[in-house]
């Protein structure tokens, strides 16, 4: 018990200790998130009314982030699955990372979901009353808080395991993995079904949604790794074999060509059914009655994932710059797809057909953004102590002080 | 070169516990900064006026079908008390609850309505609702003859007279469906449907999630995106916990049917308020009444029937005036100054809307 106090305790000495670019990046991770705790503190004191948000628009830039981030938390699979059950051996010892990653974008999730309430004073009627199993939005909670307890528990355990110089036990993690690979395919499917259950909004009424949240999420949350691992690579003593890189890259490839695939029949059948079905996927992509406030940027969403693909394909992307922008714009094109894409048009035009349009506002974006700030700074600090832990730098029987931490 | 962020800035220094004053300076600045940042991040929380949006009652107060007797009259009590500090009129607050035998249906005459929004105004002032900005239950939506389409109507038609001879006029508000999609969707069970099949909120558990506003297929629900405005003149002080009193925000609200009067044997107001008649309501389950006789008699329809929430809000038209409006809601019409003569013989000429030219008056 005491060897774990000190080793939180050390680890979060740790968190505040590294190069002058640590500190200048977590600086700007911390400013842009006290911004948008600012933006927060503002609309708890005048409501929700300082969003762009309407009776017509309800959900908004929160909710298609929230359908986003749970996507990249549940692709720590794309990581898992080739390491636990392909038994991979270049990503074996990367997984961690897109497992303490996946608990940085739950955190992001479930804040996405605490700002979106009207009253987060009432939170705790979650615990009193709880629709449990009819309410989808119940089964979110469950699925965002299980996933995110089996991630802290395996990347805690093993990680504590390291710092004890202690063969992790395979009881007390494997069958946990095995579980998290299956939770991270439900947290898709729930995130889906919260939308696609809902027969007044015919946008969403579409069985194609689960799968297409799946293929997208394991096109883009492999590519935040990809870039992560390079950072990692880049400035710190791990070293990312370029062949881990190559796997992520095939995982991309294969995800984002089924994402594709999938949004191709999507299109299909809306618009040449062409029945009263289609009018929020004509919002959507070419506009509807004059407003098109969706259109450029879902033409920018195709276009940058097509360009991204066509990238990724060719053996220019063995080039990590290269690698680099073709993850980029599949992460981008993703964002906005998942995001905007998704959520928006479903409630243009609204049930009694009148078409008003949402443009979120400054507030909503200083929110989103402080938000994922945080998650990155989440993700930074777990980063930051995980590695000398598992390189054997910081462990219990090695003598520490943050400010003098020497190597071996 | 690659940095090895864990090996901390000097990693030739002793590794004594090293308390130089630089280092205290150092750290205390960093400590000092951090605080005044998240200091001045918080500073908007100053607004809040913490006093009246939270207390230790209301945190407490369980949810409605959790509370006995003695408890809900606690919440009325503090209700009472709000409303009197911030109104300044002592109001009149009950907890009317659903009577045995009793299932309310309404049912629409849309050969009657003339699109007065007289019922509009009247929910308004009756319920309670925020006026700055104005929520409004019930939306009239102006229908081309010829399609239910409701994506063809207009919701702001602003015409010097109504009604217009080439369109019909559609009153829309919560249907209290049998099978509420609403309902299915609340986190929390903060709306509910009750005996009489009035679908209920209650104000005071709902999370504010908006869920049920995405869920509805009739847009049906509002949202108090601000702190509801309502001029003390214009209170209604007669109120129910499950209705009229006036709304927190951060909450969903809509029509339920006026359940402070319609569980009391009153009419809503939005019915009361109708100058032509069109609206009727009153309970299903009473072969004799009313609506029981339309629903046998007139060929009634619900809107988006294929969504199947098996609404409790029935349309008809008037299978004696297919193609025009009830000569009576005409005149009535014309008499309230709503419409001109002129509209009155238009509505006799052309095709009514029959052929499918959409304009009803071709010749």
């Amino acid at each position: 018990m005491i060897h774990y106090a000190t080793f939180l305790y050390r680890c979060f000495r740790l968190s505040f200790v590294g190069p002058a670019i640590y500190y200048v990046w977590m600086f700007a991770l911390s400013a842009v998130a006290l911004v948008g705790l600012n933006a927060y503190c503002k609309q708890i004191v005048h409501g929700m009314g300082v969003t762009g948000m309407s009776d017509h628009v309800s959900w908004g830039l929160y909710i298609s982030n929230l359908a986003f981030f749970v996507g990249m938390a549940a692709a720590a699979a794309t990581l898992v699955i080739p390491v636990y059950v392909y038994r991979n051996k270049e990503l074996s010892h990367l997984v961690i990372f897109a497992q303490l990653f996946a608990v940085a974008t739950i955190t992001m999730s479930l804040l996405f979901v605490v700002v979106d309430l009207g009253r987060p004073d009432r939170f705790h009627h979650m615990m009193l009353r709880f629709n449990f199993p009819i309410s989808m939005l119940t089964w979110d909670v469950i699925s965002l808080n299980g996933y995110m307890a089996l991630n802290v528990h395996i990347c805690g355990y093993l990680i504590y395991c390291a710092y004890r110089r202690q063969e992790p036990s395979k009881l007390f993690y494997i069958p946990f993995v095995f579980v998290a690979i299956f939770w991270a395919f439900s947290t898709q499917l729930v995130e889906a079904f919260l939308y696609c259950g809902l027969g007044g909004r015919p946008f969403w009424n579409s069985a194609v949604i689960a799968p297409r949240l799946v293929a997208a999420a394991f096109a883009a949350g492999p590519s935040i790794l990809i870039i992560a691992l390079q950072v990692i690579d880049r400035f710190t003593d791990y070293r990312v074999p370029e062949k881990a890189l190559m796997t992520l890259r095939n995982i991309v490839r294969v995800a984002m060509s089924a994402s594709m695939f999938l949004l191709a029949s999507e299109v299909f059948t809306e618009f040449y059914t062409d029945s009263a079905h289609v009018a929020s996927a004509r919002y959507l992509f070419i506009g509807l009655e004059g407003r098109h406030a969706l259109v450029p940027w879902i033409w920018t969403s195709v276009g940058l994932n097509l360009i991204g693909l066509i990238i990724l394909y060719t053996p220019f992307s063995r080039s990590r710059p290269l690698l680099t922008v073709g993850c980029v714009m599949m992460i981008v094109g993703v964002w906005i797809e998942k995001g905007m894409g998704l959520v928006i048009p479903a409630f243009v035009p609204s049930p009694l057909g009148e078409i008003v349009e949402y443009f979120p506002t400054l507030n909503e974006w200083l929110i989103s953004a402080g938000i994922v700030a945080f998650g990155f700074l989440v993700f930074t600090i777990l980063v930051r102590v995980t590695i000398p832990v598992l390189s054997g730098k910081l462990a219990f029987d090695r003598p520490y002080h943050p400010d003098s931490e020497q190597p071996a | 070169m690659s940095l090895r962020i864990w090996e901390g800035k000097s990693a030739g220094k002793s590794s004594a516990p090293n308390f130089s004053r630089r280092s205290f300076l150092r750290t205390g600045t960093a400590v000092a900064g951090g605080i005044a940042a998240l200091a001045a991040a918080l500073n908007p929380l100053r607004e809040l006026k913490v006093e009246e949006e939270f207390s230790i009652d209301k945190f407490l107060q369980k949810h409605y079908k959790e509370m006995n007797a003695e408890e809900m009259e606690h919440a009325l009590e503090r209700i009472r008390r709000e409303v009197e500090h911030r109104y300044k009129v002592r109001p009149d607050v009950k907890d009317f609850r659903a009577k045995n035998g009793v299932e309310f249906v309404y049912a629409l005459n849309l050969s009657r309505c003339i699109g007065c929004r007289k019922c509009v105004h009247a929910c308004v002032d009756e319920n309670n609702q925020s006026r700055a900005p104005e929520i409004q239950y019930i939306r009239v939506i102006e229908m081309p003859r010829g399609t239910l389409d409701l994506e063809k109507g207009n919701h702001h038609y602003d015409r010097p007279t109504v009604p217009d001879a080439n369109h019909f006029y559609m009153p829309v508000q919560c249907h209290q469906c049998a099978n509420p999609p609403c309902v299915k969707v609340c986190p929390v069970e903060a709306t509910w449907q009750d005996e009489d099949g009035i679908t209920v909120i209650d104000y005071d558990w709902c999370i504010g999630c908006r869920y049920c506003e995405a869920a509805c297929p009739y847009w049906a629900r509002r949202f108090n995106f601000t702190e509801p405005k309502i001029p003390e003149d214009q209170l209604n002080p007669t109120m129910g916990y499950l209705s009229n009193r006036p709304r927190p925000k951060g909450v969903v609200e809509k029509c339920h049917f006026c359940l402070h009067r319609t569980r009391e044997g009153k009419l809503p107001a939005c019915l009361e308020a109708c100058p032509t008649g069109a609206r009727k309501f009153g309970n299903v389950l009473d072969p004799e009444s009313e609506v029981s006789q339309i629903l046998k008699t007139k060929r009634v329809f619900v809107l988006k029937e294929e969504v199947g929430t098996l609404p409790r809000f029935f349309y008809y038209f008037d299978e004696r005036y297919p193609l025009s409006l009830d000569p009576e809601a005409q005149a009535v019409a014309v008499s309230m100054g709503y419409a001109s003569a002129e509209s009155t013989l238009a509505q006799g000429e052309g095709c009514g809307g029959s052929c499918g030219c959409g304009k009803g008056s071709c010749a």
